[in-house]
């Protein structure tokens, strides 16, 4: 059932497309950086595969290989009940991979989570920040280059603005209009 | 006259948006997690979610253990549901292995994920009542989940930690007696729930906390990427038991709940119904299972018994190099789900062929609850806040691995 969607990736991507594989009943294709976004908008909006729920985005450190470190996209359709698995390869000196935030609405947290533990840069992320760690860690500790044991600088006491209001208002000027003060006209 | 008076009052007010840290340890919200809460007047407005205080680093602990070692660690994910995370995870690195484990394993598998899916609901039932000040009903579902704890302890061992799977089978079959146990349970469990039914469900305070707060669309919840009881309560009858069968669930007759409405009320009742089919599950696989073995009779995989380590050289070594090498995995990947105690389950692992795995990631439902969170809390009151959290059931332990 679900070769099917893989034919037609390959047919419609065929540039693309670095190679595929189902292997564990896992159908699975290595993707170019460069199409990812037309390549996942494809599966999401087209009638035969019809993507609509991104299960996971991770990444896996292979070290002495090139490239490097590979992201991986578990996507599902609800409708088709089919799932395939979309890897794109990144090398080692230019980690930048663009967002898919847009097309699924847990994307954006799961992207942060690929930044928090392995560096990936996804271009045009609404907020990348890191998710489970605090924002002054150094590294990325699921790099396979991160030891075990390594410590962590100590972190100075937050600034007591840092929660206030003010810095709120500031940051969010230009976003949400609706939270400002009412003001007589 | 009297609008104009008032209009006048209210421009003239001069009002700006609170900022509420609520968490990272609030009374009413189990885990650790904070939200930074932009209210106006009660009203939320945004919410920011922060999650990462119960982090442990699982995935990177993980790839310095073997693959057995891994275990304990996934009792660890869902600490109310570990049964299922033990069995998510064997079962991955089952389909990495290519083995097949026995029968009665499979049905072993599919009653204790049953009996801990109850603890689960039973606990979250529980803890949502008494989080809306429903201590009655909270003592009724906890009273169940000690009954399915004691279940759960005189088959693995212990109560929370149980680490229970195996790669290729189970610790140990069932006791003798877990038949009559379960019977016992059983009526106690159904009386139970009729109680906490009639305690809850027309209960006109707690149906006017439940219905209509934390309203989520079908639409929204897939595309945020909701599984479990969260997703089919806005009418998406989504669930890998039945959508992917796997242990022994396409032998079983049960029934996929859904709600209508998505709200906090409808994911009660979800709960509710699932308990019910849950029994219902464990009922028929009693019924069904024949005696047999628990273990695949892979020598690779499983220890040989321990009368053959003690008076034999071959299963001494092979003993030798599982525990000190670990299994040793083919090299490859592999993204595998099951339907845990909220949702889907996934482990995506990779195996270089050698004794520890190279990476595990866990596609917790918690954590990807949380990314969505605010959409269920903004535009309603502050305090609807305890209810939806409550419905989620985010256990932090999954959440921030």
């Amino acid at each position: 059932m679900s070769k099917k969607v893989l034919d037609l990736v390959q047919t419609t991507f065929s540039d693309d497309v670095i190679y595929s594989h189902s292997r564990l009943g896992n159908d699975t294709v290595v993707v170019k950086r460069e199409s990812l976004v037309a390549i996942m908008e494809f599966l999401r909006d087209n009638d035969a595969t019809k993507m609509n729920f991104l299960r996971d985005i991770t990444a896996v450190d292979y070290l002495h290989r090139t490239p490097r470190f590979e992201v991986v996209y578990v996507l599902y359709s609800m409708d088709h009940k089919h799932m395939l698995i979309v890897r794109v390869p990144l090398n080692e000196d230019d980690v930048q991979i663009p967002s898919v935030s847009h097309l699924w609405g847990c994307a954006g947290w799961l992207e942060r989570e690929v930044f928090d533990m392995y560096g990936m840069i996804f271009t045009n992320h609404p907020d990348l920040r890191r998710v489970l760690l605090y924002e002054e860690f150094e590294g990325h500790p699921l790099r396979k280059d991160y030891a075990t044991q390594a410590s962590q600088p100590r972190v100075e006491l937050l600034k007591p603005e840092r929660d206030s209001v003010e810095e709120f208002l500031h940051f969010h000027k230009d976003k949400d209009q609706a939270t400002g003060s009412r003001v007589a006209e | 006259m009297a609008e104009d008076i008032l209009k006048s009052i209210d421009q003239d007010i001069h009002t700006e948006p609170m900022i509420l840290q609520m968490g990272p340890s609030h009374p009413a919200t189990h885990g650790t997690v904070r939200f930074t809460l932009t209210l106006d007047g009660e009203t939320v407005v945004k919410c920011e979610t922060e999650v990462g205080y119960l982090h442990r680093g699982f995935e990177k602990e993980a790839e310095n253990s073997t693959w057995t070692q891994v275990f304990p660690y996934t009792d660890r994910l869902n600490y109310v549901s570990p049964v299922l995370n033990n069995f998510g995870y064997a079962l991955a690195v089952e389909k990495l292995l290519g083995i097949e484990v026995p029968e009665r394993c499979n049905y072993i598998r599919t009653i204790m994920g049953e009996v801990s899916r109850l603890s689960d609901h039973l606990t979250c039932i529980g803890a949502g009542a008494l989080e809306l000040g429903a201590m009655t009903a909270f003592l009724y579902a906890i009273e169940g989940r000690e009954l399915v704890w004691d279940l759960i302890e005189e088959v693995t061992g212990a109560r929370l930690t149980v680490t229970y799977g195996r790669i290729g089978g189970v610790k140990d079959d069932l006791t003798p007696d877990f038949a009559e146990r379960w019977k016992a349970t059983r009526e106690r469990l159904l009386e139970i729930h009729a109680t906490t039914d009639k305690l809850l469900t027309r209960n006109r305070i707690f149906l006017d906390r439940m219905e209509g707060t934390g309203v989520i669309t079908p639409e929204a919840a897939v595309s945020y990427g909701y599984t479990g009881v969260t997703l089919r309560s806005t009418g998406v009858a989504y669930d890998v038991r039945k959508d992917h069968p796997y242990f022994a669930y396409d032998k079983v007759d049960f029934d996929v709940p859904v709600g209508k409405h998505g709200d906090n009320f409808d994911r009660y009742l979800v709960r509710m119904e699932e308990v019910l089919q849950s029994i219902r599950i464990i009922d028929q696989c009693l019924a069904q299972m024949k005696p047999g073995p628990v273990n695949s009779d892979d020598p690779r995989v499983v220890l040989p018994e321990k009368a053959k380590v003690y008076n034999t050289i071959e299963s001494m070594i092979q003993h030798f190099k599982i525990i000190f090498e670990g299994i040793q995995v083919p090299p490859g990947e592999v993204y595998s789900y099951t339907e845990a105690g909220n949702g889907e389950l996934g482990f995506y692992i990779v195996s270089n062929g050698t004794g520890k795995p190279w990476k595990i990631h866990v596609r917790a439902p918690s954590f990807i609850v949380m990314g969505g969170i605010h959409k269920l809390f903004e535009g309603s009151l502050l305090a609807d806040i305890i209810p939806t959290f409550d419905t989620i059931n985010m256990i932090g332990g999954e959440c921030d691995r």
